[in-house]
């Protein structure tokens, strides 16, 4: 039999392995999964993981859903790294998106470069907003964050979906529950032509750079990771909980403030009751997969997006369900948080030699 | 608004029908962090079961079967969590958001092939007499065999936490692992115990949602009920009757609502949809906001990873 044994010190080689492992194994997995679907294992696997890179079009495409994924996923990373639990990005992305959109709606055939700042401004501060609720609420009221972000994510979809039935609504839409279609100067620019891919991926590209110094280079930075390991001693060191909570959350939401925003203004170009996607909450597993550090959540990010893609294409080509995508991003945080165990522990014989080294 | 047209007896059955698989949920999920374990994956246990129950039921036409197939697909799932959590000491928060993402895309792959399809009826009591009283007969004696046993379920939890030894040994793992590890407890084990308990109890709230209160199978149906079921749980101060009184109260929310929208009050139907969700949040609030009893009310270890050392 085997037994863990804990490490002296947390394996850096194993912390970093594990990711890769944990892709190896859900690939295994997912390959069993899909026969048991009744499809060819081997192809459903090249065409989730190889054909999405083989041409122009795909390859852009991962820039559209790695966007909205990296953004938020960075934010979520900072708090999750001090233990604050922002379970409600997706909220807060619904939110930026109503927000950065009702702002293009208002200035509807104003033309001027100005319109699509103010929007992202509308929707990052709309974000931010709603992921301060819970962060105030516990801070002052001691309510668990997890829960209350997690309720104010059907409270923003269902608020969604009332103003596009509502004061939002296309007035010459027929009476169908969306907007009209933004207008040029409340639509991103596009980065590559005759794709999708906006400027917002730059955004994302600068979010991962901002968030590596933040984290690595700054005091706010250590401030989060010794309130994650050693909250008592962030207190002595003189760090203010509440401030350290606010702000957390208050970045996270206002960078998933900011994906809703692009979200809208990019590759939907209006507001529809469909807008979220989920990218809220496969942002968690993004975060994890790229261990809560940027460059890694640039890189879980894309491999992300790859499977988004992959996964559309395995459904048109061989019919493959939609949810198997979902099931197989919830695997593959499975196995992730699975390995884990193996950066703090090692895997010692129940009896015998290393008696002495427990 | 004519309030002639509401039937106060088919309100109180309807809030009744709304509250139970929130008892169920809640129930399980009380037993959980009573052993001093979080999941957080009981919106994805809860939506297996729904889907579970209701395949079981329509393959073999069996509602009985159907909750079988729930409660052991709700227990399967906590499997998986009691292993990476007990096993591997993963993050609890963590692995429980991976369950309920894994849950609700399992959910939809298998529900694919049943939804619009109705489910079978569903056995109601009937009782000679009884259950033919006016009011009180439709009130007391002629619900669904779940909503008995459900009650049932929370009696018999609160009698076992409170009265017996194993309920004992249950709180004491949960408030210092270390201590009732030292005495000779088997700290995993029990803990493993207590996440099946709570997967098959919210699974079996799945299917009451699938067979009973829809009845049908609708993606993505729980809608938030298995978070609603965790906040209930606060709310209950960790007390299985208070975690019942929760569980009604929501449904009476919830029923509320959904009969303003059927009155057609003035507001949009999506503005109403939004109080359950909100009242959830009021309650938190109100409850968290006393630290020191929120404190005392906790199981002290309840999130903590535990390690044999030795």
């Amino acid at each position: 039999m085997l037994r863990l044994e804990p490490r002296k010190e947390r394996s850096r080689a194993m912390a970093l392995a594990a990711p890769l492992i944990a892709v190896a194994l859900t690939m295994i997995f997912g390959m069993i999964l899909f026969a048991l679907l009744g499809k060819d294992p081997v192809r459903a696997i090249v065409t989730i993981f190889w054909e999405p890179l083989t041409n122009d079009f795909s390859r852009s495409e991962l820039l559209v859903k790695g966007t909205p994924l990296v953004l938020i996923a960075v934010g979520l990373a900072m708090g999750f790294r001090a233990g604050i639990w922002n379970i409600g990005a997706e909220g807060q992305f619904i939110v930026g998106a109503i927000a950065g959109g009702a702002m293009g709606l208002a200035f509807y055939d104003v033309q001027g470069v100005w319109v699509l700042p103010l929007m992202c401004l509308a929707g990052a501060a709309a974000g931010a907003a709603w992921a301060l609720i819970p962060a105030i609420l516990k801070v002052k009221f001691n309510a668990n964050e997890i829960l209350v972000s997690l309720m104010l994510v059907y409270v923003a979809g269902l608020w969604l979906s009332a103003l596009v039935t509502g004061p939002l609504r296309d007035p010459d839409g027929f009476n169908f529950p969306e907007s009209r279609l933004f207008h040029d100067s409340a639509t991103l620019p596009i980065l590559l032509e005759g794709t999708r891919a906006h400027v917002g991926a730059l955004a994302a590209l600068a979010a991962v750079l901002i968030g590596w110094a933040l984290m690595e280079r700054h005091e706010y930075g250590f401030s989060l990771k010794l309130f994650g390991q050693a909250p008592r001693a962030a207190r002595f060191a003189g760090f203010s909980q509440p401030r350290t909570v606010l702000l957390a959350m208050a970045v996270s939401g206002g960078l998933a403030g900011l994906a809703g925003t692009f979200e809208a203004a990019g590759p939907v170009g209006q507001l529809v009751p469909g807008l979220p996607a989920g990218y809220g909450f496969t942002a968690i597993i993004v975060a994890f997969l790229g261990r809560l550090h940027p460059a890694g959540i640039l890189l879980a990010g894309l491999l992300m997006a790859l499977t988004y893609i992959g996964g559309e294409g395995a459904q048109l080509a061989m019919q493959l369900p939609a949810a198997a995508i979902s099931v197989f991003q919830g695997m593959l945080l499975f196995f992730l948080l699975g390995m884990d165990v193996f950066s703090r522990y090692r895997l010692v014989p129940t009896r015998g030699l290393r008696k002495g080294a427990a | 608004m004519d309030l002639s047209a509401l039937n106060p007896v088919a309100i109180a059955v309807s809030l009744i029908v709304a509250a139970t698989p929130l008892v169920f949920a809640a129930i399980g999920e009380l037993v959980v962090e009573k052993s001093g374990v979080l999941n957080l994956g009981v919106e994805g246990m809860m939506i297996v079961g729904a889907i579970a129950g209701f395949a079981g039921a329509n393959v073999t036409g069996s509602t009985t079967f159907g909750v079988l197939c729930a409660l052991l697909a709700g227990a399967a799932l906590s499997g998986v969590f009691a292993f990476m959590t007990q096993v591997l000491m993963s993050n609890q928060v963590a692995t429980g958001l991976a369950l309920t993402l894994f849950g609700l895309g399992l959910a939809a792959m298998l529900g694919q092939p049943y939804s619009g399809i109705p489910a079978p009826d569903f056995p109601r009591v009937w009782l000679p007499v009884l259950s033919d009283l006016p009011v009180v007969g439709r009130l007391l004696f002629s619900h669904d065999w779940l909503v008995y046993v459900s009650l049932l379920l929370a009696g018999t939890t609160a009698w076992v936490l409170t009265r017996t030894r194993a309920g004992l040994v249950l709180r004491a793992v949960g408030e210092n692992h270390d201590a009732a590890h030292a005495i000779g407890y088997k700290v995993v084990l029990i803990r493993t115990g207590a996440i099946l308990f709570g997967g098959a109890c919210a699974g079996v709230g799945g299917a009451y949602l699938s067979l009973v209160a829809s009845p049908l199978w609708v993606e993505g149906m729980t809608a938030g009920r298995g978070w609603i079921a965790l906040a209930i749980v606060v709310f209950a101060s960790w007390k299985p009757w208070r975690a019942v009184l929760g569980a009604y109260i929501f449904g009476g929310v919830t029923i509320a609502q959904l009969n303003l929208q059927a009155l057609g009050v003035a507001i949009e139907s999506q503005y109403l949809s939004m109080t359950p969700y909100l009242v959830t949040i009021v309650v938190l609030v109100i409850i968290s906001a006393d630290k020191r009893r929120a404190r005392m009310n906790a199981p002290a270890c309840l999130g903590r990873p535990f390690f044999a050392a030795g």
